[in-house]
């Protein structure tokens, strides 16, 4: 009998542990000011962030904030300056502690950990990539990127191989024996990125990571990060002000807005049902066709009369391909999109009505005139 | 948990003030015969009575006293071991032939400036300048410098470590400020006599003079370069895990280093200062002969002894500057060499 209970207690855990996300945040609150303990309460019964500075004095970082990532998928959290980002992604690593609520990585309670416990999690468990990119200013390429290396303890011989490595991955090679301040900002991210990847670590935190960059070269980072996670697959945690970055880099997103989570979301739920005004702000100049998948506006094959169409003008397209690619093939020659999945089953259909409907704000109504 | 108290901490200081003003009042020799005279005779208003008289005189006297009773074995020691380095090394430099000397400023110059000709060309002239204005300088400028240097060494012992943990912990800063303060305000004399008492004439109260004098820029500029450096790097660090030792010889210290050197050089100049200034407690050296200028109303020869300070405080600054800006360029390279 007794066995049979422990043995249950044991599944049960592994139960828990695998029913629990990579990342997972519960009911996260920050309060900034001399005693948030006091203001707590308040918070909690849903007061203003703007009431409750002017009575208290206090500021509300994050306000109730629960999230759950994945493991291997890319989370990005998006909100303008002021919205609790960046103070989020930092609890996560415990650079900063929660006012109150708890923060689970890979099933530990991050703060629970003792001092000792927390630089073992941090050397080993995740590494971080900085809007200033954080690096150190008095070591050259390669004594950066071998940093977390020589906190764990590695012998120089060992860390510059592995930097080496890392400082290929990333295209630097030659500008190994350079300092940070003598290379351009792009650069020196990419060192930044190296740096992070170096201790090979599971959870990769971004904190803006590109925001500092100029347009070209961050839609650059942008294209070697993809290319890094599809060979790596690490679990990332984004944080960005830049909607069209968290749409291209994100599995899932989450809006914040004044320390509030306001939504959670594929790129696709984001762009379809924002949900509040916010939300539709942000989505409102967003380029659809960048964003929407081939998946996403389908017609389902069984709910699509085939016989309406002609065979010579259907045109074959992957379900996650954009609908930027096939858009002028619709447009200019008036032929069916027919969506296949990787096995090359037919998947749906797409024709220009299912275009007009998914690339216009309003949608599409028949019965409305353009006048 | 502070703020509980803190009311109890005002009512404290209030009760303490009560009760020096009831002792003052009745120690004062010269109070009025009896306390209800105060209320029918106002004179008292007028002038700030004479028996309102707190007895710090007094009581710093008796203390002082039982204190170098008690303990002037340990500052006796603490004497004879400064007193002995001071006399060892001085010693030393004096018999050494002044060119080697010359040449040793030159190449320390030279390595400690990253190699800049001009700099070691103009502290090799200002060194042999000194000697120059006056033979008998040079030997001065020995005993000077050993006492400069000493004090520095004390500074640096005692300063680097206080300075580290001011920032590192607010409420040690906020405990060491006032004392910081207290130790730049307070008139040199005031611990120079009593530095006297404690230790003879000569150069050991000097030395203490120039510690207490000159080590709080050391310390306020160590404080202030370790907190002054980038949130986001101290960051990246903590992101890596590592510990607070790692953090501190790893990244705050080395970035710190321009500063930390600024705070030397600083301290550098305030002990040649205080050196001249402790002259006056028989201090010897290059001080020694301004005083003797002054005492003899020879304008000259105490402004030549005044130009020879100048020299030696050049030779001090240039080598400690240099080798600040040499730290400088390898922390933040970019100011010395071009962008890519």
């Amino acid at each position: 009998m007794e066995i049979k209970c422990k043995r249950e207690l044991n599944l049960q855990k592994h139960y828990q542990k695998i029913s629990m996300s990579k990342i997972q945040v519960n009911n996260v609150y920050k309060i900034f000011g001399n005693s948030p303990l006091e203001v707590l309460p308040m918070v909690k019964e849903g007061a203003n962030k703007e009431d409750i500075l002017e009575k208290t004095g206090h500021t509300v970082g994050l306000d109730n904030v629960s999230i759950s990532v994945e493991e291997g998928e890319t989370f990005v959290c998006m909100g303008l300056s002021g919205s609790g980002k960046s103070t989020l992604i930092r609890h996560l690593n415990r650079l900063i502690d929660p006012t109150d609520g708890e923060v689970f990585v890979d099933g530990t309670n991050v703060m629970k950990l003792n001092e000792q416990e927390l630089i073992e999690f941090r050397k080993h468990k995740m590494s971080m990539v900085f809007q200033r990119f954080g690096l150190f200013p008095h070591k050259t390429v390669i004594q950066n990127v071998g940093y977390g290396l020589e906190i764990q303890g590695k012998v120089l011989k060992e860390r510059n191989i592995v930097a080496m490595e890392q400082i290929e991955s990333v295209g630097l090679q030659g500008f190994e024996n350079q300092y940070p301040n003598q290379l351009s900002g792009g650069m020196q991210q990419r060192v930044g990125l190296a740096r992070a990847l170096a201790t090979n670590p599971e959870i990769l935190l971004m904190d803006e990571a590109f925001s500092a960059l100029d347009p070209l070269i961050r839609s650059d980072m942008q294209q070697q990060l993809i290319e890094l996670q599809t060979k790596l697959k690490k679990t990332i945690v984004f944080i960005t002000h830049d909607l069209d970055e968290s749409l291209r880099l994100g599995d899932h997103i989450g809006i914040l807005n004044g320390g509030r989570l306001v939504q959670v979301g594929t790129p696709e739920q984001i762009i379809m049902n924002p949900a509040d005004d916010y939300v539709e702000a942000f989505v409102k100049d967003v380029n659809r066709a960048k964003v929407l998948k081939a998946k996403t506006v389908m017609i389902k094959a069984n709910q699509f009369d085939t016989s309406q169409i002609k065979l010579a003008e259907v045109f074959k397209v992957n379900e996650g391909v954009y609908i930027e690619e096939f858009l002028p093939k619709v447009l200019a020659d008036n032929s069916t999109i027919m969506v296949v999945d990787n096995k090359g089953d037919t998947k749906g259909y797409i024709t220009s009505k299912e275009l007009a409907i998914s690339l216009s704000k309003t949608g599409y109504n028949e019965s409305s005139k353009i006048n | 948990m502070f703020r509980k108290y803190k009311k109890y901490l005002n009512f404290g200081f209030f009760l303490i003030f009560i009760i020096l003003l009831v002792v003052s009042y009745n120690s004062s020799k010269r109070k009025p015969d009896s306390v209800g005279e105060l209320l029918t005779n106002f004179k008292w208003l007028n002038d700030f009575p004479k028996w309102l008289d707190a007895p710090f005189m007094v009581w710093i006297n008796n203390g002082w006293r039982s204190f170098s009773e008690k303990y002037g074995l340990i500052f006796d020691s603490i004497g004879y071991v400064l007193l002995r380095s001071y006399s060892e090394i001085k010693n030393f430099l004096v018999n050494v032939p002044w060119p080697i000397i010359v040449i040793a400023v030159v190449l320390l110059t030279f390595y400690a400036s990253g190699r800049k000709i001009g700099t070691t060309i103009f502290v090799g002239f200002c060194t042999f300048s000194i000697g120059f204005l006056n033979p008998r300088f040079w030997d001065k400028a020995i005993e000077t410098t050993t006492i400069v240097f000493i004090g520095i060494l004390l500074c640096l012992i005692v300063g680097l470590p206080v300075g580290i943990a001011m920032a590192r912990n607010p409420k040690v800063r906020n405990a060491i400020l006032p004392i910081l303060d207290l130790m730049q305000v307070i008139p040199a004399f005031c611990y120079l006599i009593p530095g006297i008492i404690l230790f003879g004439l000569g150069a050991i109260p000097a030395i203490i003079g120039i510690f207490i004098y000159s080590c709080p820029p050391l310390i306020r500029l160590t404080d202030l370069g370790i907190r002054l450096v980038d949130k986001e790097i101290i960051e990246a660090a903590e992101s890596f895990g590592a510990s607070r030792k790692q953090k501190l010889w790893g990244v705050q210290l080395p970035l710190a280093l321009p500063n930390i050197m600024q705070g030397i050089n600083q301290c550098t100049m305030m002990a040649l200062a205080m050196v001249v200034v402790a002259s006056m407690i028989g201090t010897r050296g290059l001080g020694d002969e301004v005083l003797l200028g002054l005492q003899q109303l020879n304008v000259g020869a105490s402004l030549e002894a005044g130009l020879a300070i100048v020299l030696l405080a050049i030779v001090f600054d240039r080598i400690t500057q240099a080798y600040g800006d040499k730290m400088q360029e390898r922390t933040q390279p970019s100011k010395a060499l071009p962008k890519n």
